[in-house]
């Protein structure tokens, strides 16, 4: 009876669909800190596409490229746009005031993003702008409604469109063919960009791949660190119990 | 509850083992503490090694670069106060550089530099760490009719050579101390960074 | 006589040091038949000095400021050799801490460690129980985050449902017209030292009360009351050795599940460390859902459940009155449980299920209160705030009239 009561405690976790938001449909994205050219090319997608408006003030330059293997000098030269030195913190030069009067709102701090809303929110973000002239830089987006930011990666997605488009609804048992549906709402290119739709997806994977990385760049060795701890616990384990049953043998 | 039937061998290596294998673990614990306290990337960062541009130095003339919040004194000396250097042996208390933790090893001359025209001198006076003043002029001063040129400390009186060599008579004991240093150019002096270090 | 004996001879007539160790570890008599429950007073005091050691160590490198907080601590998880691990020990800790306290006080309702003579160990407890609540809400401010700053605007403004002086008091505890770094600031005081002393100065005399007595069992049976010739309890051992080395062997266990938890999921699953708060505190933009800590969850349900508005009491002051009701009673429990027996052991099925039903409540009250309070999740609220308070409200009755077993007269 109290050991089912403890069980309940322990299980507690299991209820951790903690607080979330409004339920929009979100892409898998499988997250590998241990893929360093994802990162690279993240962080390299960063730096050009994003950080003009977007700072990560919390973060070093010159801890990214320690992490992501990329030389000191490599690193001031491709990645590091400002006058700044490879220790400092990664700001940038546009003022808060000028960017809430240009935008509506001062584009956040990306640091902690990925904390904040998870891997697969920032995946399916980045590749849901679609066209919509009512909005003051003619796009919106499904993830983030009305958001005041441009489509940055028009160039390399392509023009996306939302309206009516076949979805794929089943498969036919006997030839295993694709059965389609026409539906409204959905998101397609209606022009291409630099990149085709996977190569665009792998590149939005990989700049989200660098932004969970920047989120907590110690989490690699946060885990490996854990693995040696609880093996030393597990070991340390066996002369302790054997200790409390080598002295309540006297009571027995 | 009975004392005897104890196997006191194997109750003393239980313990034994229990006690290193806490020992490790209390040990382990600690590691996050006390590294903790190591200098933070902000501290090195900001401590990180300082560039300076020494092309546009007049002969006789001193910029000052701060490096790990401390005044660094660079001076372009003339070849006539270079020369006066070694004549002022008598009146140093180490014109030797015996005290070898004052400087590099590749500043352990009679100059205390890489470059003999130029100088790289802590502005921090030995005594209780004041900014000495610069007197590069050779002629006679208050403080020192020989004067030969060098720095004066007006906290306490502490003297100079233009190589920071301390003058007998001063409260400061220790020649002003040389940082690490290097040049990446002509041109280019960095400090807090010497090729043998870095 | 060798060196040492010297020493602590020469010690002890100034100190009472082996006098002291004597009475609380090596002479003080324990039952002999503690269970798995009963590591969680040792537990509770592992987590009390983890946080203390830890809290001071991120005093060392935060900035208590509304303008700098919030970058003070990604220094410490990022700048700070190792300021990661102190961090996630201290937030980790935090809500093991509650765990631990929660699986300490369920205790002692099974085995009725309250009831006379060891009711002032129990009050001291529910005084520790308090003033944990406030320094955890306080601690969870200082981060400055987005939950920091809405969270305490919430519980703040709580005070303000009390008639008269509400709103005057609410603008002293903030200092400000707003919730703003001079509440940051305060705060900060208070977690830091303030609160830690009391704390400690509580434990101890928790502890103090509790070697005054001894301690209870699970089988609910005073051990004193068969000694041998030399005074001793028949059924109780000596504390040290016998149960420094028994709690060594659940520190290591525990520490295991500790370390889990902090090396390879230090979010909790979003209810340790939770999402808003890894986005800076901003006054003009209110989070979707804003919630306590999980181990407030309960009585922040509880709060929540009084939705009726009357004509000298809003629904607001209600919720309160009804909250600070669920602390109180707590209190008095001692005098409640009127049964002969001590632990649910030998007393009642309808005891031991109306226990399992307010604990299986507790839990549930505790997860509703990170949830909105709408819909299905409102009405569950409201049955378990109802049988919360039945629990206690029926507990005079039951345990005065239930039909107990026999309780051994030995362990």
């Amino acid at each position: 009876m109290k050991q089912l009561i403890a069980i309940l405690f322990a299980v507690m976790p299991a209820f951790a669909f903690a607080a979330g938001g409004s339920n929009i449909p979100l892409d898998d994205m499988k997250v590998d800190l241990e893929d360093k050219a994802s990162l690279q090319r993240g962080a390299q997608l960063f730096t050009n596409y994003c950080m003009g408006c977007h700072s990560t003030k919390f973060a070093r330059y010159n801890r990214v490229a320690r992490d992501l293997g990329i030389p000191e000098d490599l690193m001031m030269e491709n990645l590091v746009f400002a006058e700044t030195k490879i220790g400092n913190l990664m700001e940038i030069a546009m003022r808060p005031e000028d960017s809430k009067k240009w935008f509506g709102a001062t584009p956040p701090d990306l640091t902690l993003v990925a904390r904040v809303r998870g891997a697969d929110w920032v995946y399916t973000y980045l590749r849901s702008f679609y066209e919509d002239p009512s909005r003051p830089y003619g796009v919106n987006n499904t993830v983030f409604k009305d958001v005041g930011m441009p489509h940055v990666l028009e160039g390399l997605q392509g023009r996306q469109v939302k309206g009516v488009a076949p979805v794929v609804v089943g498969f036919d048992p006997l030839t295993g063919q694709e059965i389609t549906e026409e539906k409204d709402g959905q998101l397609y290119l209606a022009e291409e960009g630099k990149l085709s739709a996977k190569e665009f997806d792998v590149a939005v994977a990989d700049l989200t791949n660098f932004l969970v990385y920047m989120g907590e760049p110690i989490a690699l060795e946060r885990r490996s660190i854990g693995f040696w701890v609880l093996l030393f616990l597990a070991i340390f384990f066996i002369p302790v119990y054997y200790l409390n049953r080598e002295y309540w043998r006297d009571i027995h | 509850m009975s004392n005897d039937g104890v196997n006191h061998g194997r109750r003393r290596f239980l313990i034994a083992t229990t006690s290193v294998g806490g020992g490790i673990g209390a040990v382990g614990v600690a590691v996050p503490f006390v590294k903790s306290w190591n200098p933070s990337e902000k501290a090195k960062a900001a401590g990180a090694p300082a560039k300076a541009d020494i092309s546009k130095i007049e002969p006789g003339a001193m910029i000052v670069v701060e490096w790990r919040g401390k005044p660094v004194y660079v001076v372009r000396r003339t070849d006539e106060t270079v020369s006066l250097l070694e004549g002022l042996a008598e009146s140093l208390k180490d014109p030797a550089n015996e005290d070898k933790g004052q400087q590099p090893a590749y500043a352990d001359n009679v100059q205390r530099s890489r470059k003999s025209e130029i100088a790289v001198i802590e502005g921090v006076c030995t005594h209780l760490g004041c900014a000495p003043k610069f007197f590069p002029e050779v002629k006679a001063q208050p403080f020192d009719e020989e004067w030969k040129g060098g720095f004066f400390c007006p906290c306490h009186g502490s003297r100079f050579d233009l190589a920071g060599r301390v003058f007998k008579g001063s409260p400061a004991a220790k020649n002003l101390a040389v940082p690490p240093h290097s040049y990446l150019d002509e041109n280019t002096l960095i400090i807090g960074v010497d090729e043998e270090n870095s | 006589m060798n060196k040492f004996q010297a020493f602590m001879g020469w010690l002890d007539h100034r100190l009472p040091v082996t006098v002291t160790f004597e009475k609380h570890m090596s002479k003080y008599y324990a039952p002999k038949n503690f269970n798995f429950w009963y590591f969680f007073g040792v537990f509770s005091m592992l987590m009390l000095a983890n946080q203390i050691l830890t809290g001071v160590w991120l005093t060392m490198s935060y900035t208590p400021s509304a303008e700098a907080a919030f970058a003070s601590v990604e220094y410490i998880m990022r700048d700070v050799e190792l300021g990661w691990l102190i961090r996630y020990m201290h937030s980790t800790g935090a809500s093991f801490f509650f765990l631990v306290v929660y699986m300490h006080m369920f205790r002692g309702l099974m085995y009725g460690s309250y009831q006379k003579p060891r009711e002032l160990i129990w009050i001291f407890g529910m005084f520790i129980y308090l003033m944990l609540m406030a320094e955890a809400f306080m601690g969870y401010v200082l981060p400055w985050g987005q939950m920091s700053y809405w969270g305490a605007q919430v519980i703040i403004s709580l005070f303000g449902a009390i008639p008269v002086i509400g709103g005057d008091l609410v603008q002293w505890i903030r200092g400000d017209f707003l919730i703003s770094g001079i509440t940051l600031n305060r705060f900060f005081a208070l977690h830091v030292i303030a609160l830690p002393l009391v704390i400690v100065a509580l434990v101890v005399l928790h502890i103090l009360a509790l070697h005054e007595v001894g301690s209870n069992n699970p089988d609910g049976v005073d051990i004193k009351k068969y000694k041998d010739e030399e005074g001793r309890p028949l059924d109780g051992v000596p504390f040290h050795p016998y149960y420094t080395v028994h709690d060594m062997v659940g520190i290591v266990v525990f520490l295991f599940v500790f370390s889990f938890v902090l090396f390879f999921m230090p979010e909790g699953g979003g209810y340790f460390l939770e999402k808003p708060n890894f986005e800076e505190a901003n006054g003009l933009k209110t989070p979707e859902h804003i919630a306590p800590v999980w181990y407030f969850g309960a009585f922040y349900t509880i709060l929540r459940a009084w939705t009726i508005d009357l004509p000298f009491l809003s629904s607001q002051l209600g919720g309160v009155i009804l909250m600070g009701a669920a602390i109180a009673i707590l209190f008095v429990l001692p005098w409640l449980d009127r049964s002969p027996v001590r632990s649910w052991r030998y007393k009642g099925w309808i005891s031991r299920i109306n226990l399992v039903v307010f604990a299986l409540f507790f839990i549930l009250l505790t997860w509703l209160g990170t949830q909105p309070a709408s819909g299905l999740y409102q009405i569950l609220g409201q049955v378990g705030t109802v049988i919360y308070f039945a629990w206690f409200i029926t507990l005079p009755f039951i345990s005065a009239k239930e039909a107990t077993k026999p309780v051994p007269e030995r362990v």
